[in-house]
């Protein structure tokens, strides 16, 4: 970044730092890609081929459409461009269909939608006071967060080796917190109801928000120490937070609820029947007791406690997903690791009510309520990290406390990653 | 920041790039029976694994010279043996006798991908950061700047870690050549431009300003006292130098004539294939390959040589300075290139890395030259199926630039060191004022032309008659540039003087 300090005047680093990293995912395209390339193309060619009464249904493939119907439009919206790339990618019996013109396509839509990602790290840096102003452009707070945010090393794996759309998607997250932070409250909470939309996951951060909105935005004003005016509570707003958050779902779920395929839609976005843990496991709380389990049953075996004959055949270790029982501790179901996520995020979401600290407060619950989720929740997957690593990064260039949960959070976050890097050549970049 | 934070992070970004342009497919990759650099470089280490020294260059039964005969100097031969001994220990299909012909795998790519990188970390990476560390009366940060963008030159890039081929040991070790000599430190100099020249004959490009500048540096010292000793010094550390790396060769005459017999391929004819100098741009008109005979050929091509360098050097040995030295370098390499005998696209290498040690005396310009540079081989980029590797590392190389030197308002006579040069024309003609008016209109329409011929070369088939259109047009299109190229540093050379530099200090 040596070059980019000697810019002539102030914004041309940040334009500078987003070419750079565009310039970079491009020369990433001919990176191994997994199998959600794979996932993606196949709900292109299903949302381009098939009626809607179809999307939620269609099984030719495994890779079954199991994100919220924003997402599924978005994907109709890409197949347009796509059939001038490769008619071909488009049919729906093509499993595993692929042409260097379908490569080029679905990179370059990673690359292109980047661009609202962009567009709000320019939003959240205009939220940072840079109060120590020093010359040094490496040490301006925005130039830091920029960096920080902009050439994540998580999400340029994810997203442009490994192959996702994260980066429009947290673009979306960041634009909203951005918003809270300018105290447009409303434009926030539209672009939240519409992420969730575009991909359930980020129901994990949802509490934050609906504390948060609930707290600092419908009770107008607090007592002296802090604590809820009833009297303050605005109807209005309520109504019209409500409102927005039914619009949007309306807009979103309408059409399957007048075809009555809401159970189906709901059986496909919460696939409980994927197991605990995925097949490549998050390293969370459920990942040390599935280890504790299973030392527990060798030692078991091998002090004669337990039956051979008793033990269940699968097993978590084989890579496969699955339901399945513990053999030694209790098993675990999914209302289990829902209660064990509400009792880890509710010290957090107490302080944003009663003590509430502005968007400042909040940002810091939701990057706690994003990290207990990853912790205790049903068949998460290891890629959740970055839905705490990127906000955390905002809190990390203010405070100097911050500052070093962050390294550690990201160090072992993006190393966390690392088996996404599946070939040899990737794994040395 | 700390200087080495900034280092280390400049060397990350240039491994970065590295490694992912070598991602993409090799020369010849997928196309038997020949294949393509690749294939010789894997053969090479398959001949110098499994044979006696002695039989490394001569045609036999085990041998076949037609197929990707060695036509380095032993040094390269070496190198190949100690990365065939390491490919051996992983393994021994990749250099098997014979039956390794051809052999293609993942693994295969990552390792040969591999020793590409290794080379150039520990050869060229090295000199070009001691390189810029070394640069005075600039800071820190521009130090760290210029590093950056020559580690970014696309060129050398896309041929080493693209086409597959190990430009940047040879090249490396000149760079350690020019940095010893240029610091006085003149036996490790030329013992380090002597391994250059053991690797790569095409380095040959480089000698004679090395020795211009030596001789100089000689004369200064007075022929009959130290200059004689250092003279001397330095004869023997090359003769010493050759004589190692020669060693198995200086067995049988027979020997040592043969493997000059392969680096000099002198019954190859003017040019093979397209190339971006005199000759091919031409024959366009005049088919001189069919018209001259031979020995002719090789008459023009010599003289012509000669006396575009002839300048330069001369005026190297007069006035030795490190400026000099590294601006002739430019001029020579390029003179070689233009009009010598048996060029290739890739060696246009050759000059880049003497304009990439002047690019902070003259960022324009050297950026320009660059760019026309790496454009020159676009018929072979697009060859490989380089074409998105190409076009965003010139584009990297091009912000980084920018960024880096103020371009935009570098074309003043001061900046482009044509200050003496315009002083003299004006003592004619008085209006001579718009030199920079007229440098930056070129640099327009020659980077407007370049774009136009990519987006052609890309879009368009050529028509049927004229199946060689686009690549003629880049070779003439970047012929023309270079000739304008080789103008300029002649004039620069020659007009230079030391009131010039002084000038220059006191602004």
């Amino acid at each position: 970044m040596a070059a980019f300090t000697l810019a002539a005047s102030g914004d041309h680093w940040f334009s500078a730092l987003a070419l750079g990293v565009t310039l970079l995912k491009c020369l990433l395209i001919p990176t191994y890609h997994s199998t959600d390339f794979e996932v993606h193309r196949n709900w292109l060619a299903i949302t381009h081929s098939l009626p809607i009464s179809q999307w939620y249904y269609e099984a030719t493939s495994e890779w079954t459409l199991d994100y919220p119907p924003f997402f599924a439009w978005f994907e109709y919206a890409l197949s347009h461009i796509a059939k001038y790339f490769d008619q071909e990618m488009l049919n729906i019996h093509n499993l595993n269909y692929f042409s260097s013109r379908t490569l080029l396509f679905q990179r370059f839509s990673v690359i292109l939608t980047d661009a609202l990602f962009f567009y709000a790290v320019h939003e959240c840096c205009k939220c940072i006071d840079g109060k120590k102003t020093s010359k040094e452009l490496t040490e301006k707070p925005k130039f830091i967060l920029s960096v920080l945010l902009l050439w994540n090393f998580g999400l340029l794996i994810v997203d442009h080796i490994h192959f996702q759309y994260n980066g429009f998607l947290s673009g979306l997250m960041l634009l909203s917190i951005a918003r809270l932070f300018q105290k447009r409250h409303m434009e926030g909470a539209f672009l939240f109801a519409v992420l969730l939309h575009f991909k359930h996951i980020y129901l994990y951060v949802a509490p934050a928000y609906g504390i948060y909105l609930l707290r600092s935005y419908c009770f107008t004003a607090s007592k002296p120490d802090g604590t809820v005016r009833w009297d303050s509570f605005s109807f209005v707003r309520v109504i019209s937070l409500g409102l927005i958050v039914f619009l949007v779902s309306a807009l979103s779920l309408g059409p399957f609820i007048a075809l009555n395929q809401m159970p189906q839609v709901f059986s496909r976005l919460f696939p409980f029947k994927r197991g605990l843990c995925h097949a490549y496991w998050a390293p969370n709380f459920w990942a040390l007791y599935n280890a504790l389990d299973k030392a527990l049953s060798v030692i078991g075996l091998e002090l004669k406690f337990l039956d051979p004959n008793q033990i269940p055949r699968a097993s978590m270790t084989s890579g496969l997903v699955q339901q399945f029982q513990h053999t030694v501790l209790p098993s675990v179901s999914p209302l289990a690791t829902l209660i064990c996520t509400l009792i880890a995020i509710l010290p957090s979401v107490f302080c944003l009510w009663f003590k509430p600290q502005g968007p400042r407060g909040f940002l810091r619950c939701l990057v706690l309520c994003a990290l207990s989720s990853f912790m205790f929740g049903w068949h998460v997957h290891e890629k959740a990290i970055l839905l705490a690593i990127l906000p955390m990064s905002i809190l990390s260039v203010e405070k100097a406390g911050d500052a070093t949960i962050f390294l550690i959070l990201t160090t072992t976050g993006h190393y966390s990653l690392f088996p996404l890097l599946f070939t040899a050549p990737v794994s040395l970049l | 920041m700390e200087n080495w934070y900034w280092m280390t992070l400049v060397v990350l970004i240039g491994l970065t790039v590295r490694w992912t342009v070598s991602l993409n497919p090799y020369s010849g990759a997928g196309k038997p029976p020949m294949f393509g650099d690749y294939e010789a470089q894997r053969h090479w280490q398959e001949i110098t694994f499994n044979l006696p020294v002695k039989d490394w260059y001569f045609n036999s039964s085990d041998n076949n010279l037609q197929y990707w005969g060695l036509d380095y100097p032993p040094l390269t031969a070496y190198h190949s043996l100690l990365c065939a001994y390491v490919a051996e220990f992983i393994n021994p299909d990749w250099v098997a006798l014979h039956t390794s012909r051809g052999y293609e795998s993942q693994a295969h790519k990552l390792f040969m991908r591999t020793t590409v990188l290794v080379a150039d970390l520990f050869i060229y990476i090295p000199a070009v950061l001691l390189y810029c560390y070394s640069l005075k009366e600039i800071s820190p940060k521009r130090k760290m700047a210029v590093a950056l963008c020559i580690l970014l030159y696309p060129g050398l890039i896309l041929i080493d870690y693209g086409h597959f081929q190990y430009n940047s040991v040879s090249l490396g070790f000149a760079l350690w050549g020019v940095l010893g000599v240029s610091y006085d430190w003149d036996l490790l100099g030329s013992l380090a431009f002597c391994l250059a020249l053991n690797y790569k004959q095409m380095e040959l490009y480089h000698s004679l300003p090395f020795f211009c500048f030596l001789l100089g540096k000689c004369f200064k010292k007075g022929l009959k006292g130290k200059g004689f000793v250092l003279l001397m010094k330095i004869a023997c550390t090359v003769l010493a130098s050759f004589l190692l790396c020669w060693l198995p060769f200086f067995t049988e005459r027979e020997h040592a004539l043969q493997v000059l017999r392969r680096l000099f391929p002198v019954d190859r004819g003017l040019f093979e294939d397209k190339v971006a100098n005199i000759w091919c741009s031409v024959n366009v008109f005049l088919k001189i390959k069919e018209i001259l005979p031979r020995h002719i050929q090789l008459a023009i091509s010599f003289c012509l040589t000669f006396l575009s360098l002839l300048p330069a050097c001369i005026k190297l040995t007069l006035q030795p300075s490190s400026k000099g030295f590294r601006f002739t370098l430019v001029s020579c390499a390029l003179s070689f290139f233009l009009f010598s005998f048996q060029v290739h696209e890739k060696s246009i290498l050759l000059v880049s890395l003497p304009v990439c040690l002047v690019l902070n005396e003259i960022p324009f310009m050297s950026t320009w030259f660059l760019l026309v540079s790496t454009f020159s081989m676009l018929p072979l980029l697009l060859k490989d199926e380089l074409l998105m590797p190409s076009v965003v590392t010139v584009m990297a190389f091009l912000v980084v630039c920018v960024t880096s030197f103020p371009l935009c308002e570098s074309t003043s006579e001061e900046q482009l060191q044509l200050t003496p040069f315009a002083v003299s024309v004006r003592r004619r003609l008085p209006g001579f004022t718009f030199l920079p008016r007229i440098i930056q209109y070129l640099f327009l329409s020659s980077v407007i032309t370049m774009v136009l011929l990519t987006i052609l070369s890309v879009t368009l088939n050529p028509p049927q008659k004229l199946p060689d259109l686009f690549s003629v047009l880049v070779c003439s299109v970047s012929c023309i540039n270079f000739i304008f190229f080789l103008v300029y540093f002649n004039i620069v050379i020659v007009w230079d003087s030391k009131n010039g530099r002084n000038r220059k200090k006191i602004k």
